[in-house]
């Protein structure tokens, strides 16, 4: 089968340092895999290279066997992609209802409708959106009042507004209670299993990662060190040493 | 070749004299991030102080002394005055949003206007000769005048010496490290107060001291600050903000484009310099020696919650107004009829750059190129094809938003400050072309004989127009703020991260807002043209641009309500104040200061607010 | 000698620290560990006040700081190290000493560029280096030499030994350790463990911004259980 997303030789340097140093990947339709790491492995210029945000020096990204490296984001978002951001990226002067609905409006192109007042448009499919993410009581509330983990659960609404068949999510579970994030990641898994939605996502909490990915990718110093089943992943030397770090290497 | 020599020599020594002012305004800048408008005003007090101070006892009659001592202390009593400026009004607002603080420096520039009118009046001064520099000088068998010579001089003594501050003492040393991260310098402990009025006392000093040395060279007016202020900022932009080499840099290029421009192309001298600025922004978007900001963006405003469906007291005091507006004209006189249809035209001006500033999250200090393109097409098809009003009207958003679009190619690529200076180049630019171009505008003399369509003639009848016409433009940027556009607008301004990541094109969408509001300012002005019957290029200068900026941050950005209180308060205080007092500028920047103090959102804001509690 | 009570810190809305407590002794060495991403930095920014903190207290000798802006709070003795190491890039080593310095405390030998050349060598020969020019871990030594300047009572030291090479971080050590032995106390941020060992006297584990574990260090390195809980993936 066709990988959703596949990633070959990604590299990208800063200043001479080389942040990611090779890095392929391939995640199956439907699977939820997880890129893990300490500070400073890459983790973040890896998933921005892959969300379009940044260039990759070298390297190709496919998305269902299509070229898509040095495309700007919003190209990859037409192409199926949803996104979520580690720091919550939403439209503080809309309500939540119209958050949603601007996600609508671009999916069906309708941006540069000039006229016919937003409120009249796609209502009901943006209740719907919400209604997934068990988010349609605060529809009508302003997105700046909202709770942190009712801002993830409309970004995640809005991610889906497009049918994704991939779902990038920066630390999904950041700057939540510890307590919020299991039910979090368990509603997005469980939206994305019933989906077919493949979902690659960075995150640190590992209770999560092992609660919920089907594979994990451990990245150091901009290298993939190992891969494989959680339960392997958490086992393998190699990464336990380097998440208590060592002085001599 | 003789001439090519004395340009040359001539440019080098204005090139000190604006590198004085704009080191000052690229170190304040550099700084505190405020962009001075003010420092053109404290160049011209530091004009007249030491106008003052060496033509008046003792001073005059100490000889050398008198004139050089004379000239520092004028310099330093500038300095004082910047410093008292920050503590005052500036330290109150350094959280405020990039635009008050705009604002806040401009109505100094209001008060600093009457304030020198009143003190010195408002017949140009002449300074003496200095003394030990009279007469000129024979270089190459060139006969030069030795005050320029030791302006040449004073430019690169000046940069030397600031390097030296900026270098060897510890006060400069604290400085440039604020200026690279403002906050790691408080984590070791200093107090950036006392680093920030420092600033403003050594960036105005230098802005006096560039007035001061102007004395023997130029007579002293009480317009020198405007046109000073502009040049400044060009180099400022140019060289990169925060950069002293880049601001001396700039300062050289720009006077010996002028000083060669004149000889080559004396049509285009006015447009040289902004030309210069917009290549340069367009391919160094930093400036020639600027570097782009590190770090996180500084922090926005907090968006505001969309405004619905207006209250209901709003809607009925609205539809009061509306009413009145309808029905009480006929019972007034010739002049409040075009008191209302000036107010109307303003009305939609201010509504237009909303979009921009609002819903856009842009700013624009040259929005009158549009209000004035539209006035101009008016015009001309008027002036050199006969078209009657009724052309005139329909060409004029057009023409203005065909401007709009070439323009806001450019400006809606750059962000913030930058962008705002582009949008300022390429006013001043049209501006340049309607003063220049005297053949096909009549330059300064302007276009006569702009007047409305027999029907029209009437002041009522034209007020009816007025409204219509404004009415109709306000009405129709309301539902494009309301529609998908007008929410992807804000949608980008928001966050432009989560708009790019669901598929909007945000260069594409501000350049299409762009050019619908400079479309709308072109109604405006065509209108306005009509009213007047005429047409000067005062109708896309700077003060007009800086009028239509003001009238949208009183009434406040966060509603279309705002920028229509705020025309209506701004143009209403302007003409209320200017029956009653000469000294209206004073007042009027008293009373933006105060607004900017006490209602830091606007007057809608405030307005609702109350309402609201 | 500095004491933190039940801190909290949001970024935005995001709720970061969740009442982080932790008191550090004269002349202690305590490491704040966790995974990144469980608040270690941002603890040391709220205490720092450059994250003012939401609620809770931060006492340095029972004096309050909460609240404070920060170069009030430098000024009463808390030196700060951040993680990315904010040297000023424009200006050279020895600008970047001067933007630190402090009149010195009482009772204490006050630092001068000779006393932080002598403990960071490297950096005494390119005194009139732009600080750009200078690898990483130059730059860390800058960093804390910079602070030390300020003659703080209490360093706060931000994950010294990130992205720096196994050679330096050793050297890094080295100093943490002489500045201890001359009886600096030191609130240290660390995800390299052994570097931690090395040097902590106590050791504060974070997860979620919530302390989930107090203890010596010495017992933690013992106890490998408590290690994988915590610290492992």
């Amino acid at each position: 089968m066709t990988p959703v997303l596949q990633a070959e030789g990604l590299v990208k340097s800063w200043d001479g340092n080389r942040a990611v140093d090779g890095v392929s990947l391939a995640l199956a339709p439907g699977e939820m895999l997880a890129l893990i790491g300490p500070n400073g492995a890459g983790k973040s210029t890896c998933f921005n290279m892959l969300n379009g945000q940044l260039r990759p020096d070298a390297g190709i990204i496919r998305l269902g066997g299509r070229d898509i490296t040095r495309r700007p984001p919003r190209a990859i978002w037409r192409l199926g992609v949803g996104r979520t951001f580690q720091v919550t990226a939403t439209f503080g002067s809309m309500t939540v209802l119209d958050n949603v609905r601007m996600a609508l409006l671009s999916h069906a192109r309708r941006l540069l409708g000039l006229w016919r007042p937003a409120r009249h448009q796609l209502t009901g499919e943006a209740e719907a959106l919400l209604a997934r993410v068990g988010m349609q009581a605060q529809a009508g509330r302003p997105c700046g009042i909202l709770a942190y983990g009712d801002l993830k659960r409309l970004e995640l609404a809005m991610a889906l507004a497009n049918q994704p068949r991939l779902l990038l999510m920066d630390e999904p579970t950041a700057g939540m209670a510890p307590a919020e994030r299991g039910a979090l990641m368990a509603q997005t898994a469980g939206i994305a299993r019933a989906a077919g939605i493949a979902v690659l996502f960075t995150e640190h909490d590992m209770d999560v990662v092992f609660a919920h990915a089907d594979r994990v990718l451990v990245l150091d110093r901009g290298r993939l060190i190992a891969e494989g089943a959680p339960e392997a992943v958490r086992v393998d030397p190699l990464v336990r040493q380097v998440y208590l770090g060592g002085m001599t290497g | 070749m003789e001439t090519l020599a004395v340009q040359a020599l001539t440019g080098l020594a204005s090139a000190s004299s604006l590198f004085l002012v704009a080191s000052g305004l690229t170190v304040i800048f550099g700084v505190s991030r405020i962009v001075n408008f003010a420092h053109g005003s404290f160049y011209m007090l530091g004009a007249f102080l030491a106008w003052t101070l060496v033509s008046h006892a003792p001073l005059a009659e100490w000889g050398g002394w008198g004139f050089w001592g004379g000239i520092l202390l004028a310099a330093l009593a500038v300095g004082l005055l910047g410093a008292a400026a920050e503590m005052v009004i500036l330290r109150r607002i350094y959280r405020a949003p990039e635009l008050f603080q705009l604002l806040a420096t401009f109505a100094l520039v209001l008060v600093v206007q009457d304030l020198v009118l009143l003190l010195w009046g408002a017949d140009d001064k002449f300074g003496p000769r200095a003394p030990l520099l009279r007469g000129a000088t024979e270089i190459f068998g060139l006969r030069f005048p030795r005050y320029d010579l030791f302006l040449i001089a004073v430019g690169p003594v000046v940069l030397g010496l600031l390097w030296l501050l900026f270098h060897r003492t510890r006060f400069g040393i604290l400085l440039r490290a604020a200026t690279q991260d403002r906050e790691m310098v408080a984590a070791l402990g200093v107090d950036q107060q006392l680093l920030f009025t420092g600033v403003f006392c050594l960036g105005s000093a230098l802005a006096g001291l560039g007035g001061a040395l102007q004395l023997p060279r130029e007579a002293v007016t009480i317009h020198m600050d405007m046109a000073i202020i502009v040049q400044a900022f060009v180099v400022v932009v140019v060289g990169g903000l925060g950069s002293l080499p880049g601001a001396f840099l700039a300062a050289l290029l720009i006077s010996e484009l002028h000083a060669f421009g004149i000889l080559v192309l004396p049509r285009i001298t006015l447009v040289l310099a902004f030309l210069v600025m917009a290549i340069v922004l367009v391919l160094r978007p930093y400036g020639l020696l600027g570097r782009k900001p590190e770090g996180p963006p500084p922090a926005t405003e907090a968006a505001a919650p969309l405004p619905g469906p207006a209250p209901r007291w709003l809607q009925g005091a609205g539809m009061a107004a509306l009413a009145a507006l309808l029905l009480l004209p006929p019972f007034l006189g010739e002049y409040p009829l075009i008191l209302l249809a000036d107010f109307a035209a303003l009305v939609l001006f201010a509504a237009s750059l909303h979009l921009i500033m609002g819903p856009g999250g842009m700013a624009s200090f040259g929005h009158a190129a549009y209000f004035g393109a539209g006035a101009y097409a008016a015009a001309l098809l008027a002036r050199h094809l006969g078209a009657p009003m009724e052309v005139g009207l329909v060409a004029a958003p057009f023409f203005a938003g065909l401007v709009g679009f070439l323009f806001g190619w450019f400006c809606v690529r750059l962000s913030g400050v930058y962008s705002a200076m582009l949008t300022l180049a390429f006013a001043q630019i049209a501006w340049s072309v309607a003063f220049q171009w005297v053949e096909v505008t009549g330059g300064d003399n302007g276009i006569l004989g702009v007047w409305p369509s027999e029907w029209a003639r009437g002041r009522l009848a034209f007020w009816y127009l007025s409204l219509a016409l404004c009415g109709l433009g306000v009405w129709m940027l309301r539902r494009a703020i309301h529609a998908p556009f007008g929410m992807a607008l804000r949608a980008q301004r928001d966050s432009p991260l989560r708009a790019e990541a669901i598929g909007i094109d945000a260069f594409r969408i501000r350049w299409l807002a762009f050019a619908l509001a400079a479309a709308m300012a072109g109604v405006a002005g065509a209108l306005f043209a009509y009213g007047k019957g005429s047409v000067f290029p005062s109708s896309l200068d700077i003060p007009r641009s800086v009028d239509a900026l003001l009238m949208v941050l009183l009434g406040g950005v966060h509603s279309l309500s705002g920028p229509i209180l705020g025309a209506v308060a701004y143009a209403g205080l302007q003409e209320q104040l200017s029956r009653l007092t000469d000294l209206w500028r004073l007042l009027l920047g008293l009373v933006i200061l105060a607004l900017v103090l006490f209602f830091p959102g606007g007057l809608a804001r405030a307005f609702y607010r109350r309402r609201g509690a | 000698m500095l004491q933190v009570q039940a801190l909290h810190a949001h970024y935005g809305r995001a709720h970061i620290l969740h009442g982080v407590s932790l008191a550090l002794a004269p002349g202690e060495v305590l490491c704040l560990l966790g995974r990144n991403g469980a608040g270690k930095s941002t603890t040391m920014k709220a205490v720092m006040g450059l994250v003012p903190p939401s609620a809770g207290s931060v006492r340095l000798e029972g004096r309050e700081l909460a609240g404070q802006a920060p170069h009030v709070i430098a000024r009463v003795g808390l030196g700060y190290v951040p993680e990315e190491r904010r040297i000023f890039a424009g200006l050279t080593v020895a600008e970047n000493l001067e933007v630190g310095r402090r009149p010195p405390r009482d009772g204490r030998e006050p630092w001068t560029a000779d006393r932080v050349f002598a403990l960071f060598p490297a950096l005494a020969s390119m005194r009139r280096r732009p600080a750009s020019r200078m690898s990483g871990g130059e730059q860390q030594m800058l960093a804390i030499a910079r602070t030390l300047m300020g003659n703080p009572a209490v360093l706060l030291l931000d994950e010294p030994s990130e992205g720096l090479a196994p050679v330096i971080v050793e050297r890094m050590a080295g100093a943490v350790a002489a500045l201890k032995a001359e009886g600096m106390s030191i609130l240290l941020s660390e995800q390299n463990l052994l570097f931690a060992a090395t040097v902590a006297d106590q050791a504060v584990v974070l997860e979620s911004g919530v302390v989930r574990h107090v203890g010596a260090m010495p017992a933690l390195m013992r106890d490998a259980a408590l290690r994988a809980r915590f610290l492992s993936v």
